[in-house]
């Protein structure tokens, strides 16, 4: 697939972007907070988020065991319980894409590969090319690669660019996502002009965070990402997802997540196909949460499996 | 002017308000108003729950010799504390005589099971005879989260004694205070917050105990249970809902201005023991044993 963008079109595009009235995204947020989902709708909202998660694990000692493990977990949620969905995707490094494509053999659920260097991205291009390739070869249904921060924030929008558009063109029919690391973008007028470099680009997904730096995703930055979403749909028709990662562990605030997008984008990204949580903690809350909701008593982690 | 003081919540080392926004009107034996405290809800007990959790595993962790230390340090600081203690009592209809006895108690029990921090766990421990080739040991280990429901008869000595075991023993606990005399528990919180024992260990919720005391007594995270004398069938109901998770319900019923209010036992009541069968090596023509 070709950017969304041609170059030309791409820097009247970034000079167009508006700065984000932070103010104002604030109070919008604090309106969101104030909402709370309950009975059926409650159930409702709890199942989605599930089926929405990328579980996630990201961590230099992971192994396949481990890896085996999750993909588990992936499908079997919490067997006590009936009516649940599986998560939507795992979430790893290339070299256990082999590992979970084979453990996920005849189910639904995708397999993402962090890539280009994930999580600084301070490496050569050739190396973020193998480090993609790597992942495609071995059968990931996603990529999720994180953008050079570094130039970004230097001013040098086309590197930028030019690393999405052909990190794009490795994928293959992979979707791509990209992550900008919020955290360390400073504003949210640069995470509006970076969402919007990364839809030009040719992004699938636009998300947040690696989840190795605080804050993550924090609700001024989403609801900026989904902004820029909604700017790009309003223009082209296109849809672009999100997901949110880092730093969202408790049921609460994924459904406020939940009700973001519904009021920011609609219901057509209601779904795990259009919206993903990164998270490797979350589903274990959603889970207590479902029980609490059908048995109206509070829960303990030590009647979950661990994730 | 007389500034009254606010009477607000002990959750994580911190006094907030109910997240309920209610309040209740204490009163003195007369009806005279004296303060007004927090009526929590489920949604405290709940987040009370959820912060003595993550608070119970390091408290746990400290060494036993610390825990005694700081159950001391308890003492030192109701010592600095006591001519309020008193004062609220007798605001809630005490002689000053019944309440200096009971801030005395209170203070007591804190020496008397700062010593024993770091004692009942040789006591309660063994090295058990087997038929095999093992070397197998029992030790006491902390139960987790336990819920108080604290004596409705005294203000002080009764909660105190109820509680200091429990946190002696490594557990942390969530206490629903007396509903008629919660000034000193709030008081005991303060206390707590400023004598080196971490937040979250000890949280305190004033309120109706009949409307805390079924979501505390069915929260599966909760491991026990520590019942003062109640009407029967909120007793009963509790115990019901703790069944769930197999909640061990101590129902402590003695005078706690006795001395016999006091004792290892009260410790152990809310441990578990761990058995640990470890392979050992028989030697040939050795004796049977270690």
């Amino acid at each position: 697939m070709q950017p969304n963008t041609s170059l030309t079109d791409f820097s009247v595009l970034l000079n167009s972007v508006a700065p984000v009235d932070q103010i104002g995204s604030l109070e919008r947020i604090a309106k969101i907070q104030t909402r709370s989902l309950k009975g059926p709708a409650k159930l409702q909202g709890l199942r989605m988020a599930l089926s929405m998660i990328d579980l996630t694990t990201l961590e230099g000692k992971d192994t396949p065991g481990k890896v085996r493990q999750m993909c588990y977990k992936a499908q079997h949620l919490h067997d006590q319980a009936d009516g649940l969905p599986t998560v939507a995707a795992v979430c790893v490094f290339p070299t256990m894409v082999g590992v979970a494509k084979a453990a996920l053999a005849h189910t639904a659920i995708k397999v993402a590969a962090v890539s280009t260097a994930f999580p600084a991205g301070q490496a050569p291009f050739e190396v973020k090319k193998l480090d993609t390739l790597h992942a495609v070869e071995h059968g990931a249904d996603e990529i999720d690669m994180v953008i050079s921060r570094g130039r970004f924030l230097a001013g040098d929008y086309n590197f930028v660019f030019d690393e999405i558009a052909a990190i794009k063109e490795l994928c293959g029919s992979a979707r791509l996502k990209v992550i900008f690391e919020t955290g360390e973008l400073d504003s949210l007028d640069q995470v509006k002009r970076v969402s919007t470099l990364a839809i030009a680009a040719g992004a699938d997904f636009i998300k947040t965070s690696t989840g190795k730096i605080q804050p993550a995703a924090t609700f001024p930055v989403v609801l900026t990402m989904l902004t820029a979403i909604k700017d790009h749909y309003d223009k082209t028709g296109q849809m672009i997802g999100m997901k949110p990662a880092g730093g969202i562990s408790s049921a609460k605030i994924a459904l406020q997540h939940l009700l973001l997008v519904k009021e920011v984008l609609g219901e057509a990204w209601l779904n795990n196909e259009w919206y993903r949580f990164g998270a490797s903690s979350l589903a274990n809350d959603l889970l207590m949460q479902y029980q609490k909701q059908l048995t109206g008593k509070y829960q303990s982690a030590s009647y979950f499996s661990i994730d | 002017m007389e500034i009254l003081k606010t009477y607000k919540l002990y959750i994580g080392g911190q006094f907030p308000r109910t997240e309920s926004g209610r309040s209740y009107l204490v009163e003195s034996p007369d009806g005279k108003a004296i303060a007004n405290a927090c009526l929590a809800s489920k949604k405290d007990v709940r987040n009370a729950v959820q912060v003595a959790r993550k608070a119970q595993s390091s408290w746990a962790a400290k060494t036993a010799f610390n825990k005694g230390q700081i159950l001391y340090r308890i003492a030192e600081v109701f010592e600095g504390r006591k001519a309020q203690l008193i004062e609220e009592m007798c605001s809630l209809g005490a002689s000053i005589q019944e309440a200096s006895q009971e801030v005395q108690i209170a203070i007591d029990r804190c020496v008397y099971y700062a010593g024993w921090a770091d004692k009942y766990q040789a006591l309660s421990s063994s090295v058990n005879p087997v038929a095999s080739s093992h070397f197998n040991f029992s030790v006491p280990e902390p139960m987790g989260v336990v819920g108080i429901v604290a004596c409705q008869e005294t203000a002080l000595s009764g909660l105190v004694s109820q509680m200091l075991p429990i946190i002696a023993g490594g557990n942390s606990v969530v206490l629903l205070a007396n509903s008629k005399k919660p000034l000193c528990a709030i008081t005991l919180g303060e206390v707590l917050a400023t004598s080196d024992v971490p937040g979250g260990v000890v949280n305190i919720l004033t309120g109706n105990v009949a409307e805390m005391l079924p979501t505390l007594a069915g929260h599966m995270d909760v491991n026990a249970l520590c019942l003062a004398k109640l009407p029967t069938e909120l007793m009963v109901s509790a115990q019901e809902s703790a069944i769930d998770n197999l909640k061990r319900c101590i129902i402590q019923t003695q005078d706690f201005s006795e001395a016999s209010a006091q004792g290892m036992q009260y410790i152990t009541d809310f441990q578990e023991i761990k058995t640990t069968w470890h392979p050992i090596e028989q030697l040939a023509g050795g004796m049977g044993g270690y």
